[in-house]
């Protein structure tokens, strides 16, 4: 063990000036490549009908020699930050800091969101932001059952949140049922059809199980935009019953809470109520992943991520243990869906796009897949990240782009890449020096 | 050994065939384990050891003949149902969850075995007892370990289920001589202290021979060759293949 570590594991990297270099022009002549006909040549239809082109090397030009400086600077930020894996000797200050602030953050961050509607109860727009930032966090520690725990990579979620939002919209506004009874409906329905993604895939692993789901999630948008006559197609649910605490409207009328209570209304206490319920459910979705972690169900499917034929040789039912990870994440995904219905008031197919699906794996991703806080984080940063840089205008999502990329450089395993084991032996045994002695153990 | 072979032997193998798509592994392969039996396998690479334990387990289905355990034919039963019945198998290369802690790879291996928490704990300290280094290592993470640790880790998390039948892949594959005897010894141990009766699947052909009172000898999916483990490595057409001029014993 020793001997091996002990060898410099930098050595084999190269560097020198003569290495960036390489690697710049690389990049650069790559970057030519795809822009070329990206940039360089534009085509339209002429007036005639007829297409007509013309070039913009200038551009081109420019793309490329941005490509060559930033692969340089990304080359040279590298080499000054130092292997990935390597291990850093950190100063015992910053260490204990830093483990004081990885206990306390966790809890300090539940605190502050139970305060947030106090704290800006007068700023809607930061009350709204929260409420979407908790839907991800919800969405990102569904997914993360699938992605972060039993390893499978799935791409469609959100076809799962779209049955979600779609089976509230649909039983509310056809059956005039109310939202407490529609969520445990569209948790179950999600799941339902978690399980029906599940059996085709049982055999699939990664990148093709990967476009499976994809495609899945596609196709569920496209029944949704096809089926006119149940969901009304690309015009959406409209119309959509706003919840109630448990029976009592959020409405100004004489049977709303706020006339029940003897105070002021104020559509203020609807989306108070609104933050709390999402807050709620993401606490729940967290509760409950926790709670399958330790049970052997989520053991298994951490062995299940881990390594397949070991499950089976183990007498893990390899078929049963994928199934309940698709179904788990999915009703997590349905629970999300029904909330998002219930406050938007409408729903259409253009909320249920890849790119939502995107945006909850780079979450899972980002955040360290597996670890709860990390994807707490994650959906802060991104969601929140994401208004943040509305200064920028048409640069928003490059600003995004490149920071995601930074951060997948310098923490390639997610914010937080740590994972706390689950089992603990009961008792703390000393083990007799004599036991473990070279030869016996 | 006597008293055992007189009954009908724990796990039978016969007339077994076996094939990934059109390569046969197995052409008709007949073994039988005894209970309380080491039972050794040897042969080169690609003869089919492992195919033999794989399908044992189910995984390839033979495509004819029967396997019976106890009694039971369990030449259709699904892999996980297998495991259930008290058969366990160290898989080759190890396999071990690397990114679980060891305490979490145990576990693994009792979770799918319908077992009391009193049991579990029971399971646990005959692991340490066996390999102390274990214990020592309990909460860090199965990829950390040594290959030698891991191939412990491997044979500890299939004891967990309480097997009857253990059946290990190749346990010496890649360890160093020292770490290899001790794996042997333990072998022997839990053989001769608990009666378990172990199939060794090996190409370090001379240590597995020693240890096993029995051998099969497989060649191009067939066995060519039984006898007891002494009278194999007396055979000079074994010493020949497996003994001299290969690997050193």
């Amino acid at each position: 063990m020793s001997a091996t570590s002990a060898r410099p594991s930098h050595a084999a990297q190269p560097s020198g000036s003569a290495f960036i270099l390489k690697k710049a022009l690389i990049s650069a002549a790559v970057a030519l490549v795809l822009f070329s006909l990206m940039i360089g040549v534009r085509t339209e239809a002429g007036p005639q009908g007829g297409l007509i082109y013309w070039t913009r090397f200038g551009d081109l030009a420019a793309l490329v020699g941005t490509v060559f400086g930033g692969s340089i600077i990304i080359e040279l930020l590298r080499q000054w930050w130092g292997p990935v894996d390597k291990d850093r000797i950190v100063p015992k200050p910053v260490q204990s800091a830093m483990s004081f602030a990885g206990r306390w953050l966790a809890p300090a961050l539940l605190v502050f969101a139970f305060l947030v509607p106090v704290i800006f109860y007068n700023q809607r727009y930061i009350l709204d932001l929260s409420i979407l930032v908790l839907t991800y966090v919800m969405l990102g520690w569904g997914l993360n059952v699938v992605v972060g725990l039993a390893g499978l990579l799935d791409l469609g979620y959100v076809a799962f949140y779209a049955v979600g939002a779609y089976s509230y919209a649909l039983l509310a506004t056809n059956f005039g049922l109310s939202f407490w009874v529609c969520l445990p409906l569209a948790g179950i329905l999600a799941a339902f059809w978690g399980v029906l993604l599940g059996f085709p895939v049982l055999r699939l692993r990664g990148d093709y199980l990967a476009i499976v789901t994809l495609a899945f999630g596609e196709i569920i948008r496209l029944v949704i935009i096809n089926w006119q006559s149940l969901t009304g197609g690309p015009n959406g649910v409209s119309g959509i019953p706003r919840p109630t605490m448990f029976g009592i409207p959020l409405t100004p009328g004489d049977d709303g809470l706020a006339a029940k209570l003897g105070i002021e209304f104020s559509p203020t206490h609807r989306i108070v109520f609104l933050f709390y319920l999402i807050l709620a459910m993401a606490l729940l979705t967290n509760w409950v992943t926790i709670r399958l972690r330790r049970l052997p169900i989520g053991r298994a499917w951490e062995a299940l991520r881990e390594d397949e034929v070991a499950c089976r040789a183990l007498g893990i039912n390899v078929t049963t243990t994928k199934l309940t990870a698709f179904a788990t994440g999915a009703m997590f995904g349905g629970f999300a869906g029904a909330f998002f219905a219930t406050r938007q008031g409408f729903i259409s197919p253009e909320s249920f796009t890849f790119q939502e699906s995107a945006l909850v794996l780079a979450i899972v991703v980002l955040g360290g897949m597996g670890s709860q806080l990390g994807v707490a984080l994650a959906a802060l940063t991104m969601i929140g990240g994401f208004e943040l840089f509305r200064g920028f205008d048409q640069y928003r999502m490059l600003v995004f782009g490149i920071a995601m990329v930074l951060l997948m450089i310098w923490r390639p395993r997610g914010l937080i890449g740590h994972r706390a084991p689950t089992v603990f032996l009961e008792r703390n045994q000393a083990i007799s020096s004599d036991l473990v002695k070279e030869g016996h153990g | 050994m006597s008293a055992a072979q007189a009954t009908t032997p724990l796990l039978a193998v016969r007339g077994v065939r076996a094939a990934y798509g059109k390569i046969e592994a197995l052409k008709g392969v007949d073994i039988e384990i005894n209970a309380g039996e080491i039972v050794a396998l040897i042969g080169a690479n690609g003869a089919g050891k492992s195919t033999l334990m794989m399908t044992i387990f189910g995984r390839p289905r033979a495509r004819a003949g029967t396997i019976e355990y106890d009694g039971q034919d369990i030449t259709g039963v699904p892999t996980h149902e297998i495991a259930r019945l008290r058969i366990a198998q160290s898989p080759e290369g190890r396999r071990i969850f690397p990114r679980m802690s060891v305490a979490e790879n145990l576990q693994m291996g009792a979770d799918a075995t319908e077992c009391s928490e009193a049991e579990r704990e029971a399971g646990l300290e005959r692991v340490f007892a066996l390999f102390p280094r274990l214990k020592e290592r309990v909460a860090q993470r199965g990829g950390t370990l040594s290959g030698g640790e891991q191939q412990m880790l491997a044979i500890g998390r299939a004891l967990m289920s309480r097997p009857r039948l253990l059946m290990l892949d190749e346990p010496s594959l890649g360890l160093a001589p020292l770490i290899a005897r001790q794996i042997f010894d333990a072998i022997r141990t839990l053989n001769r202290q608990d009666g378990l009766t172990v199939l060794i699947v090996e190409q370090n052909a001379n240590h597995a021979l020693k240890l096993a009172h029995r051998g099969y000898v497989m060649v191009n999916g067939l066995i060519t060759l039984t006898g007891t483990g002494s009278e194999l490595l007396q055979r000079p057409e074994i010493r020949a293949a497996y003994l001299e001029g290969g690997r050193h014993g």
